[in-house]
């Protein structure tokens, strides 16, 4: 037996705003009968103030995917797009107490809907999340993309492969994907990770900034004849040094602040600190 | 707490109140232990002995073909690996598609280690083919496993002949049986059946007690190793209540039979007609032979958690083989491989009766279904005759076949 809140079972047994708005301003329809969750929701939406006035679902699925939809409709009524553009499927969970691990994915598709309906006003699209063509298709059983994967993994921190399953129902069926999806967890947080400068190796840090030093800074010294070397890292502290026509300039102060220093925070870590020797 | 209306007996059943009285007094005074030399604990042989008769005569063997185990579970897995360590040469298994996990797990576990695995598959109505395992089997084969009668559906499999074929070809016979005993009439010694499972919990015995037979001259190698209890076949510190229980349990069910084919089959078809009623609407596995107490339906356009959870509010205890209810994303792999159409899939209400069950209940259940059903198709968007979307978006149905 599932693990509900009380707040989930109350949206299930009286589900708010269950039905069609007739001619609705965005429908957003997500999911299907075959994955054994979809949902329809229909918005009306105040054109002067973009204010969602009305907004109405139908469901098929379990008690969490009914009461996900209920919260769904309850949460964006009365807020401008902007705003309701931005509810992330967390706070669909939050709104109910919460929503089992493997029930998150029901959080999911209130989301997806949601978004389905904005595009669908303002794009004037179908509203429908079909499968774009340029997309990258992982799990063809549920159709999720890499994309949507990498946003669950994204807004929810996601881990393992379970997890992801459990979020997005990726890889729950044949599991053929599930070493695919091993990658793209992989590869998000190795790219996470990278970011930080504190966590690499020496000769990780080395090479980073040899490699900004070539291919960023040093090209825009030599324009003025000079260039610039590593020296010593400690910790966050990177230490370099002017040379060529560069050395002893009186704007170099400002060049390290405007140029090397900007290109090292931007392209390996912010939290890096500079120095000149 | 208020009246339950139990009908998941596949799951469970309530532990008979005969059965509870015959335990109670080794929870008391008789704690002693079978293998002592003295005379507290050694006279406890004798209740072994007379659980062993009592199961023995329910499925038609000799009591020196029992062995008491814990669960159906550890009568399945003992069944597998004996076979495959009594012929070591022999890297074959057959099986099907419609298994219970404690079958197909252990299976897909073997696939990894080495050994070969067919799944039978099954038709519409949830059958077997019996060519299809004359065709499967080869000389490496080792073992068949087909349970006798499904968990979900109550289908009924032809395991006598399925043992005859398998045993001209000259490999081991098991079923698990874990549904069938008690329901179905059972004569071990007319048939050549060579291992069989049998789970305590589901005719009235408590949880933690199963069987295995295995019929007399069958090589056998055990799964659990340690003191020479059960001759040897299993080991570990007999477990007086319980096969106590069990022997009373089994006792019980052989009287019972007949009106598990009576009264308790009459239940299920009243049930089944009356939930018929209800607008889209189908029994799964209807077409088949099946066990009297079990009936499958499926609502279409509504998912099985959801009705789960409405009728459970009117106390009702059902199960259900959608997806959304095992934890897992797709709907039942028995349902799945009897290619319940999709829009039925997800909707499946398992009923499972037994004795203690009344017209009075079936009737109740008859009268507070259908304004369920009506009010999750009034939430469902595919319910209203309008044009279904995504029918094919998430086909994960063609996909795995």
């Amino acid at each position: 037996m599932w693990n509900y809140t009380e707040k989930v079972y109350e949206h299930f047994k009286n589900p708010r705003n269950v039905g069609e708005i007739s001619s609705p301003d965005a429908v957003g329809e997500v999911g299907s009968i075959v994955c054994g969750d979809a949902l329809k929701l229909t918005l009306k939406i105040d054109k002067a103030t973009d204010t969602i006035t009305d907004a109405k679902f139908k469901t098929f699925g379990c008690a969490s995917a009914i009461a996900s939809s209920s919260a769904l409709t309850e949460m964006v009524k009365g807020k401008k797009l902007d705003e309701a553009a931005k509810i992330t499927n967390q706070e669909i969970a939050d709104f109910l107490g919460g929503l089992p691990g493997e029930k998150m994915h029901c959080s999911v598709m209130g989301m997806e809907a949601l978004e389905a309906a904005i595009a669908n006003y303002r794009g004037g699209k179908t509203g429908k999340v079909l499968l774009g063509h340029a997309e990258k298709m992982v799990c063809k059983c549920f159709s999720v993309t890499e994309s949507a994967i990498q946003k669950a993994i994204k807004v929810n921190g996601l881990h393992t492969v379970e997890e992801v399953t459990n979020f997005t129902k990726a890889g729950g069926a044949c599991g053929q994907c599930k070493g695919e999806i091993e990658k793209i967890i992989k590869d998000y947080w190795a790219e996470a990770e990278h970011k930080k400068f504190d966590s690499m190796t020496v000769v990780e840090k080395i090479k980073m900034i040899e490699k900004v030093l070539a291919e960023e800074i040093n090209p825009k010294l030599k324009a003025d004849g000079g260039w610039m070397e590593l020296v010593d890292i400690q910790g966050q502290k990177v230490k370099l040094r002017f040379l060529g026509m560069c050395h002893g300039c009186p704007s170099s102060g400002a060049t390290l602040k405007n140029v090397v220093e900007k290109e090292l925070k931007e392209r390996i870590d912010p939290a890096i600190e500079i120095e000149a020797e | 707490m208020d009246k339950v209306y139990y009908f998941d007996n596949n799951a469970t059943s309530r532990v008979a109140p005969e059965v509870a009285k015959e335990m109670e007094p080794f929870f008391n005074e008789l704690y002693g232990n079978p293998s002592s030399m003295h005379f507290f604990g050694g006279g406890n042989q004798k209740y072994l002995d007379l659980g062993r008769e009592r199961v023995a005569r329910l499925l038609g063997c000799e009591p020196s073909e029992i062995i008491f185990t814990s669960c159906g579970t550890e009568s399945d897995s003992t069944a597998l690996w004996s076979a495959l360590r009594s012929f070591p040469e022999k890297k074959h298994i057959i099986t099907t598609k419609v298994e219970h996990p404690a079958v197909l797990n252990v299976c897909k576990h073997l696939e990894t280690q080495g050994y070969r695995v067919t799944y039978l598959p099954v038709d519409g109505t949830g059958q077997i083919n019996l060519e299809d395992l004359k065709v499967a089997l080869t000389p490496e084969t080792a073992l068949v496993s087909i349970m006798w009668a499904n968990n979900e559906t109550g289908v009924v499999y032809p395991v006598e002949e399925a043992a005859r074929i398998t045993h001209a070809k000259g490999a081991l016979f098991h079923t698990d049986a874990v549904q069938a005993v008690g329901k179905l009439p059972i004569n071990l010694k007319e048939t050549k059946i060579d291992m069989l499972s049998l789970s305590g919990h589901k005719l009235h015995a408590p949880k933690g007690i199963g069987v295995l037979y295995v019929k007399k001259g069958t090589r056998f190698a055990p799964f659990l190793m340690g003191g020479h209890q059960e001759h040897g076949r299993r080991a570990g510190t007999e477990n007086v209540p319980y096969i106590a229980g069990l022997g009373k349990a089994a006792e019980l069910a052989l009287n019972n039979l007949e009106k598990e084919n009576t009264y308790v089959k009459d239940l299920r078809d009243r049930l089944e007609a009356g939930l018929l009623k209800i607008p889209n609407a189908r029994v799964n596995g209807g077409g088949a032979l099946r066990l009297p107490n079990t009936t499958n339906i499926s609502f279409e356009y509504i998912e099985g958690e959801s009705i789960l959870l409405m009728i459970s509010e009117k106390g009702i205890c059902a199960s259900s083989g959608s997806a959304c209810t095992s934890g897992s994303l797709e709907p039942s792999h028995v349902l799945m491989s009897m290619a319940v159409p999709q829009t039925y899939a997800h909707g499946s209400i398992r009923f499972s009766l037994s004795v203690y069950n009344t017209q009075e209940e079936v009737d109740y259940i008859i009268k507070e279904f259908p304004p369920v059903i009506e009010r999750l198709r009034a939430i469902s968007p595919f319910a209203d005759g309008k044009p279904l979307f995504g029918m094919d978006a998430c086909d994960s149905h063609s996909h795995k076949h």
